[in-house]
């Protein structure tokens, strides 16, 4: 069965890497994605010696909707945004542009290093998703003294 | 079969708009939707990372003019990048059908909703005819 699911993954990250080659993200103007986006949201990763800080570009995500989970250092977002801000539906004929993608949303990402799930904390400020994940203690650098022989 | 072609309609002498000038790798342009409602028209802007003091909406010569600074509060070390927030400036030009001074806005969760009224001028009317 483990085999099995480490299959599975094995097969999911090859078609990702697929994808990413062909398609690199080209952030320079599509910042926001596009209708047929294969990776939303857009992410960023910064780490120090404690920390993975992880943001995910997502605006008008419902956040009830917003959901992060994690199996083994593979992160899943996922979430949903919707087409209209109010709750009332818009025609299709009503539109004079419609450029904003909208929909169910899931990305997985892999994460560098070992983290602690216990410690991690996910915050949704204005459009953007921050999560901030503890290092495990495997993960976090160790120095070592070496012994000079005189 | 006819085939129409719309003349081009331009003029050497037209002021140019800002964001014709503004050179393009400064600033992103936001993704917007615009409807139409039987009170107006509801223009719908992805602003993300913007918050409320960092945006700025004006209208001047009836051009609606959309303007947010994101806030970029990264901890740490770069490992990974795929975006970069950078302002977003985007323009519109108004019709007369808009009533200017009723505009309203609301910022949510990074997204901008202008409500833009009709002009009385603008919003239907039934005219009574009396018999003779």
């Amino acid at each position: 069965m483990l085999d099995l699911l480490r299959e599975m993954e094995q097969l999911r990250r090859e078609f990702d890497r697929a994808f990413t080659v062909s398609h690199p993200p080209s952030w320079r103007s599509a910042f926001l994605p596009g209708r047929g986006a294969r990776q939303y949201p857009l992410i960023n990763l910064h780490e120090d010696r404690e920390h993975l800080y992880l943001e995910a570009m997502m605006p008008g995500a419902d956040p009830k909707s917003i959901d992060v989970s994690l199996v083994r250092n593979t992160l899943t977002i996922s979430g949903e945004k919707a087409r209209w801000t109010g709750t009332t539906r818009v025609d299709d004929e009503a539109y004079h542009r419609n450029e904003r993608a909208a929909g169910r949303f899931v990305r997985t990402v892999d994460l560098p290093v070992e983290v602690n799930e216990k410690g991690i904390k996910a915050d949704y400020r204005n459009g953007v998703l921050w999560i901030t994940l503890p290092k495990a203690e495997s993960a976090k650098p160790r120095h070592i003294s070496v012994a000079v022989a005189a | 079969m006819v085939e129409k072609t719309v003349p081009a309609t331009t003029d050497a002498n037209a002021v140019k708009t800002q964001e014709e000038i503004r050179a393009p790798e400064r600033h992103l342009t936001p993704p917007v939707d615009i409807y139409e409602t039987s009170d107006g028209l509801v223009v719908v802007a992805d602003l993300p990372g913007v918050p409320r003091d960092g945006l700025d909406i004006r209208v001047e010569d009836d051009i609606l003019t959309i303007q947010g600074r994101p806030t970029v509060e990264a901890q740490g070390e770069e490992v990974y990048r795929e975006y970069a927030l950078k302002d977003f400036f985007r323009q519109f030009e108004l019709t007369d059908t808009v009533d200017q001074e009723g505009i309203s806005a609301n910022l949510q969760h990074g997204v901008l909703t202008l409500t833009l009224p009709k002009a009385e001028k603008a919003k239907p009317r039934r005219i009574p005819v009396h018999l003779g």
